[in-house]
C-alpha cells in the first residue's frame, strides 16, 4: 500500500505518481489522505489501481478514470467520475451536480444523494444511488443504466436517447420523451445484478423503470412544443 | 401596357424575393430552414480595411530577399509542450460526422504538408485525421462524442469550446442522414437520429468552474497540452477576460461570419457579431491584463485570402483559423460539380446544403460512394498549395509595410474604408485620423 498525504503533497504530485507508466506503478493499492475538498483528484488514471480517499473531494474526482477502482470515504463535488471509461468509483457519502457526467464506462456507485444533473448524458456508465437524485437528471442520457433507490427530481429523463432508468422512489416529474416503462423479467434481472454490484439490499420488483418515447429522434412538426 | 412602356415590377426592399419565399416555406413545412455555410449577408469585414504600405516615412522589406518570418507558438503560457507552427493559418474544428473521412484526413495532409495544425470537431478523432495531422488539436465540447483519455494524450492540443460564431449559444446538429453506423459507433447514439447537442457543458457553468475544468484537464494531460478555450463573438471583451483568468493558454475567437455544418439560417444571419468588431475587443481585453502574445489569440470567421490574414494579424490576431475556405479548396463548390448540383437544387458558388449528407464532392457527406470521390492525397495537395499562398500574399504585404514577421503587422498599419469598419476595427477612417468612437 502507497499512502500519499496531501497535507503535504500536492494535487499534481498523486495526479503524477498515479500516472507513472505501469512498469513503475509497484504498488496496486493506493491512500490518499487529507484530501480536504481538494479537486482533481485521482484524475485519468489508466491502470487497474485500488485507490482510497480518506475524506471529502472537491469537483472531477476520479474524471476520465479508465480501470482503477477508487472508492471516496466521503462526498464528492461537482463531476465526480466524469467521463469514467471502466473501472469502479463508490462515494462512501453525496456528490453534488453531474455525478458520472458523460461517462462511457465502469460503475459509479453514491452510496448517500447525489445532486442535478447526475448522468447527464451518460453515454454507457452505470450509475448506482442508494439515496435521492437532484433535477434534470440523465438528461440526453445516451446509454448505460441508472439506477436510484430514493427519489428522482423534476424533468427526469429529459431529450433522453437509450439510457435504461430504474427508481425505487418518486419521480417529481418526467423530461421531454422520457416515459414509464413496462417492466419485463430481464429488466428484473439486470436490476438485480446492478444493485448485487453496488451492494444494496433492494427488491428489484419495488422499482420502476423509465426511457425513452424515441419521438424526439427524428424531427416532426407535431412535436415542436417538446422541443 | 403599350410596348413603349413596359412594365417596371418594383422590388420591395422589406419583402424582397428571397423574404417571400422564405415565408412560404415555412408555411408548407413548419420548421425553420437549416443549412450549412457562414453568414451570406455583408457584414463589415476585412475587405473594409486597407493596409498602408511603405514609403518614405517607412521602409519597404525587399520582396524576395529579405525575410518575412511565419511561424508562431501557441500555447506556451502554461503547457509544457506548446504547439510551434510554420504558418499562422491553422484549420478549424469541423467534426467527422459533418465532414467525410476522407476529407478528415485531405485536411491533415494539407495541413502537415504546410506546417499547421487541424482540429477534430463534435463527434470525437477519427484515426485518418490523426494519423496524417502532425499537430492536432482535440475539441471539448458539451456534447463530448467521442471523448476519452486515450485519444486526449493522442493529441497536441485541447480545444474548450464554448461557441462557435455561426451560432453563439446554440448547440450542434446533425441531421439523421449523416448519423451512419460509424458516425453513431463514436457518438453513441442510434443510428440515423436527427442529433441535437448540447449548448452547456454539462459538468461547469461559469469561469469559477472553467478553471477547475481546465485544471482536470491539465491534470490528466499532465499538464502537456496547451489548452484553448473557443469562443463564439458576441460578447469577446468580457469572455476573452474570463477565459484568461480560467486560465487558458490560447483564445479561438470566431465571428458572425463563421461557417457550420448545420445551423438554423436565422441564427447563422442574426446571432453574434463580425470578427472585424470582435478582435479590438479581444485584444483590448489581452492588453488590459497584460496577456497579449503571451496568450495567442486566434481569429476565424470569413477568412479568405492573404490580404485577410495580414490585416487580422495586423489588428492583434497571433494567428487565423479556416473552416469553408478549405472545404473549398478541397473542391467543394468547384465548377465542374454545377450539373449535379443543379439537380440537388443549387449551383456550384451557392450549395450549401451541408447538412444533408449529398455533397457531390464528398466532403460534407456519409454517403459512402460520394465520400469516394474525394482523393485525400489530391485534395491535401490542394489544400496546401491555398495555405502557402494565403502565406505568400500575407507575407508580401507584411514586406510592403517593413516588416520581417507577421506578427510585427500592427494597427498602425491599417486604416478602414467605411465610418462603420473604422469604428469597429479601431483605426482611424482613410485619410483622417479619426477613430470613431474615439474622438479626434
Ligand atoms: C463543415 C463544418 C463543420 C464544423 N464543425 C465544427 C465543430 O464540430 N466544432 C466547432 O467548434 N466548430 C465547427 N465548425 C466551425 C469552424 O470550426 C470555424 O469556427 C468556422 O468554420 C470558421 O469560419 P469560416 O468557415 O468562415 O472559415 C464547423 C464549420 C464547418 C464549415
Amino acid at each position: 500500500m502507497k499512502t500519499i498525504d496531501l497535507s503535504v503533497a500536492t494535487t499534481r504530485d498523486l495526479n503524477q505518481a498515479l500516472h507513472a507508466p505501469a512498469e513503475a506503478l509497484a504498488a496496486r493499492e493506493w491512500l490518499v489522505t487529507h484530501p480536504g475538498g481538494k479537486h482533481n483528484l485521482a484524475v485519468g488514471v489508466n491502470e487497474a489501481l485500488s485507490i482510497t480517499i480518506d475524506g471529502h473531494a472537491g469537483y472531477y474526482c476520479a474524471g476520465m478514470n479508465q480501470k482503477a477502482d477508487i472508492t471516496v470515504l466521503g462526498n464528492v463535488g461537482v463531476g465526480v467520475a466524469e467521463n469514467m471509461m471502466s473501472g469502479s468509483v463508490r462515494v462512501r457519502g453525496s456528490a453534488s451536480q453531474a455525478a458520472g457526467a458523460t461517462a462511457h464506462g465502469g460503475l459509479l456507485v453514491i452510496e448517500g444523494d447525489a445532486g442535478a444533473r447526475c448522468g447527464i448524458s451518460m453515454k454507457g456508465v452505470d450509475i448506482v444511488v442508494g439515496g435521492n437524485i437532484g433535477h434534470m437528471s440523465c438528461f440526453m442520457g445516451q446509454a448505460g443504466r441508472l439506477v436510484v433507490c430514493g427519489d428522482a427530481g423534476d424533468a427526469l429523463g429529459d431529450s433522453l436517447y437509450e439510457t435504461r432508468i430504474y427508481v425505487r422512489g418518486t419521480v417529481k416529474s418526467l423530461g421531454s420523451d422520457c416515459i414509464e416503462k413496462e417492466m419485463r423479467p430481464e429488466h428484473l434481472a439486470e436490476l438485480a445484478e446492478l444493485l448485487d454490484q453496488a451492494g444494496f439490499d433492494a427488491d428489484p420488483a419495488s422499482f420502476r423503470r423509465y426511457g425513452s418515447a424515441r419521438q424526439l429522434y427524428n424531427f416532426k412538426v407535431d412535436n415542436a412544443s417538446a422541443y | 401596357m403599350s410596348e413603349k412602356h413596359p412594365p417596371v415590377l418594383r422590388e420591395s426592399a422589406t419583402f424582397d424575393r428571397l423574404t417571400i419565399q422564405e415565408i412560404q416555406r415555412a408555411a408548407e413545412t413548419g420548421i425553420y430552414d437549416i443549412r450549412g455555410g457562414g453568414t451570406k449577408r455583408k457584414v463589415p469585414h476585412f475587405d473594409d480595411l486597407l493596409l498602408l504600405g511603405a514609403s518614405m516615412s517607412r521602409y519597404p522589406l525587399e520582396g524576395y530577399r529579405e525575410k518575412c518570418g511565419t511561424d508562431v507558438v501557441l500555447g506556451n503560457r502554461f503547457a509544457k509542450k506548446p504547439i510551434h507552427l510554420k504558418i499562422p493559418v491553422t484549420i478549424a474544428g469541423m467534426s467527422f460526422g459533418a465532414l467525410s473521412a476522407q476529407a478528415k484526413e485531405a485536411l491533415g495532409r494539407g495541413a502537415s504538408i504546410a506546417g499547421t495544425s487541424t482540429t477534430t470537431g463534435d463527434g470525437g478523432m477519427t484515426p485518418e485525421e490523426r494519423g496524417q495531422s502532425q499537430h492536432l488539436v482535440y475539441q471539448y465540447l458539451p456534447s463530448r462524442y467521442g471523448m476519452n483519455p486515450d485519444d486526449l494524450r493522442k493529441a497536441d492540443a485541447i480545444e474548450i469550446v464554448l461557441g462557435q460564431g455561426a451560432k453563439p449559444g446554440g448547440g450542434g446538429m446533425l441531421l439523421g442522414m449523416k448519423v451512419t453506423e460509424r458516425v453513431a459507433g463514436m457518438r453513441t447514439l442510434p443510428v440515423g437520429v436527427d442529433q441535437r447537442s448540447a449548448c452547456r457543458h454539462p459538468d461547469w457553468t461559469g469561469p469559477d468552474d472553467l478553471a477547475i475544468k481546465i485544471a482536470e484537464l491539465r491534470e490528466i494531460t499532465d499538464w502537456e497540452k496547451p489548452i484553448y478555450v473557443k469562443i463564439g463573438a458576441s460578447r469577446p471583451y468580457y469572455d476573452v477576460k474570463l477565459a484568461v483568468k480560467a486560465g487558458a493558454d490560447v483564445i479561438v475567437l470566431d465571428g458572425m461570419q463563421g461557417g457550420t455544418a448545420a445551423t438554423q439560417e436565422v441564427f447563422i444571419e442574426h446571432v453574434g457579431i463580425p470578427i472585424l468588431s470582435a478582435i479590438p475587443q479581444a485584444v483590448q481585453a489581452l492588453q488590459e491584463m497584460d496577456m497579449h502574445r503571451k496568450v495567442q489569440l486566434i481569429v476565424s470567421g470569413g477568412i479568405r485570402t492573404g490580404a485577410d490574414v495580414a490585416k487580422a494579424m495586423a489588428m492583434g490576431a497571433d494567428a487565423v483559423a479556416i473552416g469553408t475556405a478549405a472545404l473549398i479548396a478541397l473542391g467543394d463548390n468547384h465548377p465542374r460539380l454545377d450539373e449535379e448540383l443543379k439537380k440537388i437544387g443549387s449551383a456550384a458558388g451557392f450549395y450549401d446544403d451541408w447538412q444533408n449528407g449529398r455533397d457531390p464532392a464528398g466532403i460534407t457527406t456519409q454517403d459512402p460512394e460520394l465520400s469516394k470521390r474525394l482523393d485525400p492525397v489530391e485534395g491535401g495537395r490542394r489544400l496546401a498549395n491555398y495555405l502557402r499562398v494565403l502565406v505568400l500574399e500575407a507575407q508580401t504585404m507584411a514586406r510592403a509595410c517593413g516588416k520581417s514577421h507577421l506578427l510585427n503587422l500592427d494597427p498602425e498599419d491599417l486604416v478602414a474604408l467605411t465610418v462603420e469598419s473604422a469604428a469597429m476595427a479601431r483605426v482611424p477612417l482613410a485619410g483622417t485620423r479619426w477613430v470613431p468612437g474615439q474622438g479626434y
